[in-house]
């Protein structure tokens, strides 16, 4: 996994509420059998016009928003579907952390487990966030994951909860799989004492 | 005195198998179901790590996300969902995992087989990677969906790292009225907190109104239970749990069926244990639910008229909403009764089993479907067709005018080409109604089975108690 320690990048606004895996990508994407070439199906069908043009009115697709590495999203991001498609789509655009005001349950555990950072910050920062995005898509914000912190553009700070055990493997870029691969010993006592 | 405890902290707390400080618990897994859509990346992790596969006999494989539903062979599925189909069989051959492919008897959507084989059983942790496995929750077991991610460390350890949830009382009064079903039970929770009301929970269901219910209904309730945000749904094991269970190829038989079930009753919740949230829902006054938006908790009573964004004071929820009637082309303060239906769609892991099946063909019996309509049953395994078709209940669906498929997941996901067409409306008894979900354009109402039949045969939204 791919270490996670403070970025500083412009931030892309899609800020609807309730944004569901399946529209991060669409079911029909799923059918591979590697973790690559999903960006293709990203928020496809709001990416795309029927007639599949880039439709330009949706973020994704306006220039002044290429290059940024932050997703700012609605509240409760990534409901629905457990499939990790979504994350991995989302880093092959390019994002490195999505900011919103709460994710649901599966999705923040995905994202967590491949180096992509969910930043849940309060309502009134994350309205003021949408306002500068919009306004001003040249600003950028800094976020410090060993301190916790959000450093908006204009310098007010403000910080976000993550679980002191995630935090350790994206700021070194361990693999969670190496923390239970090293419980062999005790799995094997429980087994057996569970009659398992 | 022993300290009192819900059902799901009885579980947990004989699941976990390291708990360090500063680490999330170690939790231990007895039954991991996988599928062909969300396992093939978490095998490639494995063999380029060097692992295996530490429990194969706790590890069942089925093909249902993208399998074809007019037939049984791989080789009409398009190309990319037919190399991983062949992907699954490759993988569990190598690794040493049972799987019941597209040739057998037993096949069928996970969260039916599960149950059907046996395999699901009280007091079980249970994982998959698909958020409705929240279904096994019904027998008394801690289910819950993961990520592919996790799927390997199952695989590699029979374990998951997992934070303990909070717990969520859903006590449902009262005695259900005819037309009313599990369906509109799980419908008006989600409508009543919302979509993510139970993030961070699990929900265990309660109540008169909830022992009442059958298996199939129960697995119906914990089914959507994700829809509400929450991480599983549970429901304490009881003597309809273990009749259910009984006799099945993978429960236990003889007089390890006795001590078992003797542990089972050990289970449900403690009097006088808490839970971290409760909510109260009086059955009795409930109507057929249906959904007017585009995610579940956008729910109204079957007579109510769709809501106006204008009354809604929230700026947010309000342009959601507004946003939501503008995809689904729907006006506020229209009745949804009456609303054109073209496609109707019967199957998928909420309402697929023998008794929606039979509940549907009852109300079907002797009347046609409109012409304007299509209708698609699909049964939720292949065990549950062949039951039905003993039955002749998929005499009376093709007498109607519907089609009778092969099991899978079909025009729920839309991955195995059937779908909705781009505008089209459908009443569908699966559990979502996210933008585009049945396919591309298309529009969901989701609805119990029986709201489902009414709508077919009139061609138009209906509410079911009008053909009772």
């Amino acid at each position: 996994m791919q270490s996670f320690t403070t970025l500083t990048s412009t931030f892309i606004p899609v800020p609807f509420n309730d944004v569901d895996t399946d529209q991060i990508i669409p079911a029909e994407y799923l059918k591979v059998t590697s973790k690559d070439g999903l960006v293709e199906g990203l928020f496809q069908r709001w990416r795309y016009r029927p007639d599949g043009t880039p439709d330009p009115a949706f973020p994704l697709n306006q220039p002044e928003y290429q290059g940024a590495q932050i997703l700012l999203a609605g509240d409760n991001f990534g409901c629905g579907s457990s499939r990790e498609h979504a994350p991995w789509a989302l880093q092959g655009w390019g994002f490195k952390a999505i900011i919103s005001t709460s994710f649901a349950d599966i999705f923040r555990n995905n994202a967590l487990k491949n180096g992509l950072l969910p930043v849940a910050v309060d309502a009134e920062t994350h309205e003021q966030l949408l306002e500068m995005s919009t306004e001003s898509p040249q600003l950028q914000l800094t976020i410090d994951l060993a301190t916790q912190m959000v450093t908006l553009p204009g310098g007010r700070t403000t910080t976000f909860p993550i679980d002191h055990f995630s935090k350790t493997c994206l700021l070194e870029g361990l693999d969670q799989l190496g923390y239970l691969l090293k419980q062999a010993e005790r799995i094997a006592e429980y087994e057996q004492a569970m009659g398992k | 005195m022993n300290q009192v405890k819900t059902l799901f902290e009885k579980i947990w707390d004989t699941h976990v198998v390291v708990d360090e400080p500063g680490s999330p618990s170690v939790l231990y897994i007895d039954l991991h179901l996988v599928h062909e859509v969300t396992s093939p990346q978490a095998f490639t992790g494995l063999r380029a790590k060097g692992l295996k596969v530490r429990r194969p006999d706790r590890t069942v494989a089925t093909m249902d996300h993208s399998t074809p539903t007019k037939s049984l062979s791989i080789d009409l599925s398009d190309m990319m969902a037919a190399n991983q189909l062949r992907q699954l069989e490759t993988n569990c051959a190598e690794f040493g995992i049972p799987l019941y492919g597209m040739d057998s008897p037993e096949r069928g959507i996970v969260h039916v087989m599960g149950p059907e084989l046996g395999l699901t059983q009280p007091g079980m942790t249970i994982v998959c990677g698909d958020s409705h496995t929240s279904t096994h929750g019904a027998f008394g077991s801690l289910a819950f969906g993961i990520g592919t991610s996790e799927v390997e460390h199952v695989l590699a350890t029979q374990c998951l790292l997992q934070t303990r949830p909070r717990t969520f009382n859903v006590h449902y009064t009262g005695q259900l009225r005819t037309g009313v079903t599990a369906k509109d039970m799980i419908l008006a929770l989600i409508a009543r907190i919302g979509i993510g009301g139970g993030t961070g929970h699990v929900f265990e269901y309660t109540g008169e109104a909830v022992r009442s219910l059958s298996m199939e209904a129960r697995m119906t309730l914990c089914n959507m239970s994700i829809e509400g945000g929450g991480r599983a749904g549970m429901i304490a094991p009881d003597d309809t749990t273990f009749e259910f269970v009984a006799g099945r190829p993978f429960a236990p038989k003889g007089a390890a069926w006795d001590k078992t079930v003797a542990h089972w009753r050990t289970l449900p919740t403690d009097e006088g244990a808490t839970y971290d949230r409760e909510i109260t829902i009086d059955v009795a006054v409930l109507e057929p639910m249906i959904t007017y938006g585009t995610n579940p908790g956008m729910g109204v009573a079957i007579s109510q008229p769709i809501p106006d964004p204008a009354q809604e004071a929230d700026t947010t929820r309000r342009s959601s909403l507004e946003k939501a009637l503008g995809y689904m082309d729907l006006r506020p303060g229209q009745p949804l009764l009456g609303h054109k239906v073209d496609v109707v769609f019967l199957g998928s892991c909420t309402n697929s089993r023998i008794t929606d099946l039979r509940q549907a063909a009852d109300l079907l019996r002797g009347r046609k479907i409109a012409d304007n309509v299509r209708m698609l049953v699909v049964p939720g395994s292949e065990q549950v067709r062949r039951q039905a078709e003993a039955e002749g209940l998929d005499r009376i669906f093709r007498e109607a005018g519907a089609e009778w498929r092969f099991a899978g997941c079909s025009m729920c996901i839309a991955m195995n080409g059937d779908e909705l067409q781009p505008g089209q409306y459908a009443v569908s008894t699966s559990n979502r109604n996210f933008e585009g979900r049945q396919g591309k354009g298309g529009r969901t109402f989701l609805a119990s089975p029986l709201t489902a039949v009414a709508s077919a045969v009139n061609g138009t939204i209906t509410d079911p108690r009008s053909f009772l």
